[in-house]
């Protein structure tokens, strides 16, 4: 799939000249890499928010949905655009949200502690799905 | 004052620019310039004028400490991931008291939220000598871990060394 959409890429330039422009392959792929490694860092802060088992330990993986998923789409889509004006409202706005983002974590994870929300300590492990059921 | 004023006027002229990208329209430009010295004169009115609001003056040191903050983020997140991800799903939270030893306010804000922008771990609760943070695995909140990155955010801010450990005494 990366490799069709690469060559995909390829060929919007080929069709404006004959050749292949390789900085823009090698700067189409990079940005795609980019994009696929953020929107994995996404599906997995997805499921751990799903997965984990209380309030505080869920934040952590809100954190990674926010900091590194939406930090590496937006610099693949800053590696896509090149050296413009575009590319450097992007910019900004990965700035703001790494300076953001971690605020509002901070103040949720605040007001939680101060309502008086106990969190989970100690070892924490998954049920064995096969146990639930003989419970049940 | 005059000269976080200056400075935030500056800053503020480079951002008008690069979220407008106007440079041949007079009556834009003007009232751009009108809108960075009503802002100037806000936060004079205001006595704000200092290097919390106009904290710019550091920022070659700021990104190059983002540079390394982002690759404890790339750490950490493989490590929680890797937590997540596993079918066991075994995660061992646990709350520690951190020593936040910056000396400024904004040195301080800057710790924490490097803290709870390194996935795994998130500051819970901040008091002026310590920081409450709540890990997700038990090995993360080791308190050695956390210092050098208070040493850097404080760098990062612009805090010299032998000031701060004079100050923290």
């Amino acid at each position: 799939m990366i490799v069709s959409l690469i060559l995909a890429g390829a060929d919007t330039v080929a069709s404006g000249a004959m050749s292949i422009d390789i900085w823009e392959v090698i700067r189409n792929g990079l940005a795609i890499l980019s994009l696929l490694a953020g929107l994995f860092f996404v599906l997995g802060g997805t499921l751990g928010v799903l997965r984990l088992p209380d309030f505080f330990t869920r934040l952590h993986a809100a954190g990674m949905t926010d900091t590194l998923g939406a930090e590496l789409i937006l610099l693949g889509l800053i590696i896509q655009e090149g050296f413009t004006q575009l590319s450097l409202k992007f910019f900004l706005v990965a700035f703001f949200l790494i300076v953001t983002s971690p605020t509002a974590t901070h103040a949720v994870a605040n007001a939680a502690y101060q309502a008086g929300l106990k969190p989970l300590l100690g070892k924490y492990k998954a049920p064995d799905p096969e146990d639930i059921g003989k419970e049940g | 004052m005059l000269r976080f004023g200056l400075v935030l006027a500056i800053v503020m002229v480079i951002y008008w620019f690069s979220l407008s990208g106007y440079f041949d329209h007079p009556l834009l430009l003007v009232l751009g310039a009108i809108s960075v010295l009503l802002v100037l004169g806000l936060c004079q009115r205001m006595k704000i004028l200092d290097e919390e609001t106009a904290p710019y003056l550091n920022l070659p040191k700021t990104l190059t400490y983002f540079v390394w903050l982002f690759k404890e983020i790339v750490k950490a997140n493989v490590h929680v991931m890797r937590a997540v991800l596993s079918p066991g799903l075994e995660v061992s939270p646990k709350m520690v008291k951190i020593k936040s030893s910056p000396a400024t306010e904004i040195g301080k804000t800057m710790f924490a939220n490097s803290i709870t922008l390194t996935p795994g771990t998130v500051s819970v609760e901040m008091s002026e000598k310590e920081i409450l943070v709540h890990a997700l695995l038990t090995e993360m909140s080791d308190p050695e871990g956390f210092e050098e990155m208070a040493d850097r955010s404080a760098w990062a801010i612009g805090e010299l060394a032998e000031n701060r450990q004079a100050k923290g005494s």
